[in-house]
């Protein structure tokens, strides 16, 4: 799937999250549900400098939620890619991170090729056809 | 028998007040700024208002939280 659209998705099902950025571990955003694309890169570059500065004799960290009176960020890694998001006051922190762990899966997963996307659509379209012509036969 | 019911009573109360104060401390701790950390092997440490790592931590969240509203 791609990043926009794994964006897309996460933003649809958590109501909690305001907005969200995808981005790779040296820091480009990958997609973002803010329209500015500087504060987008703001946003990933403060990702990785939480996470960095957390870093722990428990090694690197996975994951991170800061919480604030008036929201929280959360933030959320794996080998290639990261994903943050801002939501509104007192969260469902365990949701939260679950939809975003997710969205970060999503985002991973290759997108389906072409050639065999084709051959699934020829595969329907066929089968449709064969269908139409049952149907057609059962006219005459 | 007055001497065990006083006693049943006295425990009731006693663990009201003290599950009322477990509660209130709870609620009162929401909404405070802290960051909870999680680490791959599973592990999580909390790191509360006036700890050193918070005031490492809770700035880079901040900023990353005002950049995300504008």
């Amino acid at each position: 799937m791609e990043a926009p659209q794994a964006l897309a998705d996460l933003v649809e099902i958590s109501a909690q999250i305001e907005s969200a950025v995808l981005g790779s571990a040296d820091g480009t955003v990958l997609g973002s549900t803010i329209a500015d694309a500087e504060r987008s890169e703001a946003v990933v570059r403060e990702a990785l400098a939480l996470l960095e500065a957390a870093h722990g004799p428990a090694g690197e960290p996975t994951q991170a939620e800061a919480t604030f009176p008036d929201g929280s960020f959360f933030v959320v890694r794996d080998d290639e890619r990261l994903v943050a998001a801002v939501t509104g006051r007192d969260p469902t922190v365990g949701l939260v991170f679950y939809d975003l762990k997710t969205c970060l899966r999503l985002a991973g997963e290759a997108p389906e090729k072409p050639a065999k996307a084709a051959a699934a659509g020829g595969r329907r379209r066929k089968k449709k056809v064969d269908e139409e012509g049952a149907a057609g036969d059962g006219e005459a | 028998m007055t001497a065990r019911r006083r006693l049943a009573a006295l425990l009731v109360t006693a663990g009201s007040v003290l599950g009322a104060a477990a509660l209130w401390r709870r609620r009162s701790d929401v909404g405070k700024e802290h960051v909870d950390v999680y680490f791959a092997d599973g592990s999580m440490v909390t790191f509360g208002e006036g700890s050193d790592e918070a005031a490492r931590l809770l700035p880079i969240a901040r900023r990353a939280l005002a950049h995300a509203r504008g």
